[in-house]
Order: structure tokens, then sequence, then C-alpha cells
């Protein structure tokens, strides 16, 4: 399919704060700083914004963000729902707002704090829950996302045959490319195999390091077209193909109750991104996907195609997501020991692969996979040089 | 933050019915009224046909575990005292499609941290048992069959 999209924009700046616990700056503060630092990289004036686009669950409204830095008049917005399934939603929007004329310079950005215990989600519930997904699951104790993510891989492992050797496979490579990575939260730690299967649980058959991280911090994306893109400062990184989906009778997260629970919403998804993508699965060379949990990679592999259904724990085997590897994966070390900006940092690890300067870069990689939460109403794209 | 256990609203019009029939101890689902398709969690209409019109019937109770997990703390304050403990999603034996979560217990009453996890199996037969949590909440919650 010839989509309208394809290659018209591009991202041109990409900024970053520190990652941290506890950081003294408010999610203002740091989602200005993350976008003034993607505007210098990109060489464009703050006065030139005209778009912002970010996600629920974040306290930096457009208008406070747009005054405290000085942005020009805003002429597109948009917020995507559903945490982590909104990341790569913003880069979708983002082009569509840029190549359909609404604006000519759209940041896409997220800011979070939220690594103290007591601002966790789950801690917050009301004690009378009355939307289906809390209704029909939280009085039972199945509370939070990982107690949802656990009910799916022991179900999985069961329909599959994957074992927890195969969750390590995953924590262990995303940790090396964190190693890799300065910025990273997890830079300085490494973590074996052993240390793995002796974590304390959190909800069996998920252990602590089957967990994304807790952390603060900020990071922005500069989505201009792709003449604009071409004078800039930066080498351009193409937008591609863009997709968002949410599979028939799914529902976010406590998908438990559609006919097949682990038809995931990705699956909608890739239909649309494929169709209007000349990289498919076998082309990409480098691939970045949403990690809250462990158990996403697999679903994630198989949702996309970049393997059979059934077959994403064995994709896991023999170094093939790690670098050098059949499809690296989440060369930045992800969201399980980079920083957890739900799902941000896979769009802007996506953009340093394309560019040719991850800390963990995959030589002369051309394309690179982006996708969100595929256990909400998701997001992907295709990146290339 | 909740310091009991999250109870259900039980007002709510799509699923009041489900939790009227719970404090007499049925456990009814939607049956459509248009193609006879059953549905739960409850919803306002049949996805097969569109059709809001529905009747509510009541199953026997039976079921099977789908999956089960262990949750370990940290967990909110009102679960702590039972952490760790199993949480299991159950398919409906007249239905399987038809899915809901729930705790398994040894025997009516009995905490849901009773069961030794460690014999818990997918495809198990657990029958529900009703237990009054608030005035006017009855949780159904899942009792292994022997």
């Amino acid at each position: 399919m010839r989509s309208p999209l394809k290659d018209r924009t591009a991202i041109a700046g990409i900024g970053q704060t520190v990652f941290g616990k506890g950081l003294p700056d408010s999610e203002l503060a740091l989602a200005c700083r993350a976008i003034k630092l993607a505007l210098e990289d990109a060489g464009i004036d703050a006065k030139e914004v005209d778009g912002l686009v970010s996600y629920s669950m974040q306290t930096a409204e457009e208008d406070e963000v747009s005054s405290a830095l000085g942005l020009g008049d805003l002429t597109f917005f948009s917020r995507l729902p559903a945490g982590g399934g909104g990341s790569a939603g913003t880069i979708c929007h983002a082009a569509l707002g840029v190549a359909t004329g609404q604006a000519d310079v759209v940041v896409a950005y997220r800011s979070r704090k939220r690594s103290s215990r007591a601002s966790r989600v789950w801690m917050q519930t009301d004690e009378r829950v009355d939307r289906p997904r809390e209704m029909w699951t939280r009085p039972w104790g199945v509370v939070r996302p990982v107690d949802e993510l656990a009910l799916f891989m022991r179900r999985y492992m069961q329909q599959y045959g994957a074992t927890r050797e195969h969750l390590a496979n995953i924590a262990v490579a995303f940790r090396a490319h964190a190693n890799r990575n300065p910025a990273a939260f997890m830079h300085s730690r490494p973590m074996s195999r052993e240390e793995y299967m002796a974590a304390r649980w959190i909800s069996d058959p998920l252990c602590l390091f089957d967990c994304c991280l807790e952390t603060d911090g900020a990071m922005a994306a500069v989505i201009v077209s792709a003449e604009r893109a071409k004078d800039l400062k930066q080498k351009p990184v193409y937008i591609h193909a863009v997709a968002q989906g949410v599979v028939s009778e799914s529902a976010t997260m406590a998908n438990f109750f559609s006919e097949d629970p682990l038809h995931t919403q990705a699956h909608a998804c890739a239909k649309s991104l494929w169709r209007q993508s000349d990289i498919q699965p076998a082309d990409i060379d480098v691939a970045q996907m949403y990690d809250a949990f462990t158990p996403e990679i697999f679903f994630c592999l198989e949702a996309y195609g970049f393997c059979k259904r059934g077959e994403g724990a064995a994709f896991t085997e023999n170094g093939n997501i790690t670098l050098g590897g059949k499809l690296p994966l989440n060369t930045s070390g992800g969201g399980l020991s980079e920083v957890y900006l739900h799902g941000f940092n896979m769009i802007v690890e996506g953009v340093k692969q394309m560019r040719g300067t991850s800390t963990a870069q995959v030589p002369d990689a051309e394309s690179c996979f982006v996708c969100a939460s595929d256990l909400n109403p998701t997001g992907a794209f295709v990146l290339r040089r | 933050m909740a310091v009991s256990i999250l109870l259900p609203a039980t007002e709510e019009p799509d699923s009041a019915p489900f939790w009227a029939a719970a404090r007499e101890g049925r456990f009814v689902v939607q049956k459509c009224g248009q193609c006879g398709r059953l549905r739960f969690p409850p919803r306002p209409n049949c996805r097969a046909c569109q059709s809001s019109e529905h009747n509510w019937v009541a199953m026997s109770g039976n079921g099977r575990i789908w999956s089960f997990a262990v949750a370990h703390k940290p967990v909110l304050p009102a679960f702590e005292p039972y952490a760790p403990f199993p949480i299991v999603i159950v398919a409906l034996e007249e239905e399987p499609r038809l899915r809901i979560a729930g705790n398994v217990l040894t025997a009516p009453g009995a905490a849901i941290n009773s069961v030794d996890v460690a014999m818990l199996k997918i495809d198990q037969r657990v029958k529900v048992s009703f237990e009054k949590v608030a005035d006017d909440v009855s949780l159904p919650r899942w009792v292994l069959v022997k």
C-alpha cells in the first residue's frame, strides 16, 4: 500500500535529562529541560514549536510547557491514553500533524517523577472500584500491573513451553546493554543469570528483575518535515511508517475476558504497520520494544511478526536479542535497565541507532522498529536512515 | 490509599444484577435476548449482534483454573497478612471463554492463602463459594475440587 505518510517526516532532535530516583526538579522542569535539549540538538528555536504531543499519567501539560519555554502559538496537540501504550503513538501523531500541515515543528515528550513508593499508581486505587478492568480483578488481590502480567505469563508458559530461562534471557541481555550506556540507571550494575534466578518474587512466575525500574527523568523528540530535516544540524532520521492498534474485544492490561487473551493489542497495530511499510520484519536491523515487564517482549516479537505465535520465548535463545545477535533489542537497556519513562526511551534510542551514536550501536543499522506496550491501546513505527 | 480490600461498586447499572445475585449466592451472567450468546463481564451490548436485550442466567458455579500467579509483598495493606497468596483466573464450565479473576481456597470460608501453591495447576477444577465481605458485597471465590 502506498502510504501518504511514508518518509514524509523525520525526527530531527532528541533530548534527555539525567535519570534517577527522587530527582529534586518538578515534572514540568524536567520536561522543559528535555525539550530545550532536543531543540538545541535539532538547531530549532523554541518560538518555532507549534505542536506538542504527550501521553497520559504525567502532570506537565501543554500550556504549562509552552508558557515555561516560550514556545510559539500551538496549532496541533494530542495526548494519548494508557500510559506505556502511548509512547510510540506520540511519533505517529507528530508525523500525522506535520505531514498534514497542522504544524511545522512538533515536540513529543515524556516527563515522569514517580520513583517514590507512595506514588505508585496501584497504591492509590479507590476502595470502591467501578470500571470493568478493576471491578473484575481488584477485589481478589489482582491489584498491581505485575499481577496481571504474571497471570498471562503462567498461561503462556503452559501453552508454549516457555520457562524462567527465557525471561532471564531478556533481563540479562538488556542489563548488558545498559552496562554500555553511561546514562543508564543500571550502568554500573552488571547482572548475571544466577543473580536473576535468585531475585525475590514479586508475582510468581515474575521476579524483581522481570519488572522495570522506577525512575525519574524526561525525554523529548522534535519532528519536522523530511525536507526541513535535511537542512538541520543532525542527520535526518526518517519516520518510514506509523500505526496504532486496539484488538477487538481486548481490554487494557487485564485482557482476561476475550476469546483469546494472548491475542494482544499489538496484533491490530502490526497489521496496519506492515501494510504501510516497505521495510518488513525480516529487514529490520534493530528494535526497541516496550518492556515494563519481560513477558511483553515475547508478545511483541510474536505480534509484530518477528517470529510465529508461541515462538517468542525461543526467539530469545542463542543471543539473538543481544548486540551482535539476529535482532538486537532495547540497546540502551530499555525500561528494565536504562530508565522507565513509559517507553519514551525506546524512541530516543531508535533515533540514536539510526544516527550511529548508540552506546550499543548495531553496525550499519539502516532500520529500527519501535513499539509501545502491547497490553494497552498501542502504537509502533519504523525508522530509517 | 485504600485500607480495606478493594470492593466492587455494586450499584453500577451494567453490573448491579450480578452483585444482587451474588448476595443470594448465585453466579449469574448475561445472555443475549436476541442471539442467545452468553457474556461476562457484564456489558451493555452483545458483541455478536449488538443487541442490548438480555437476561441474567445462573451458571453452575463450576470452573477450571485458566491461569494462576502468587502475589508477594509489596501488596496493599489489607492483603499483607495473607501474602504470599495465590490469585487465579477461572474459566466457567458452561462457556470457558467466560473468565473471572478470583482466589482459591481449601474450603468455603477459608483464607485466601489457605491453598499450598505448589499444588496449583492450570485446568484444575474449582467450585464457586460466596463470601460476604460487606453488607452489599458477596465475593465469589473458588474452592478446589478434590
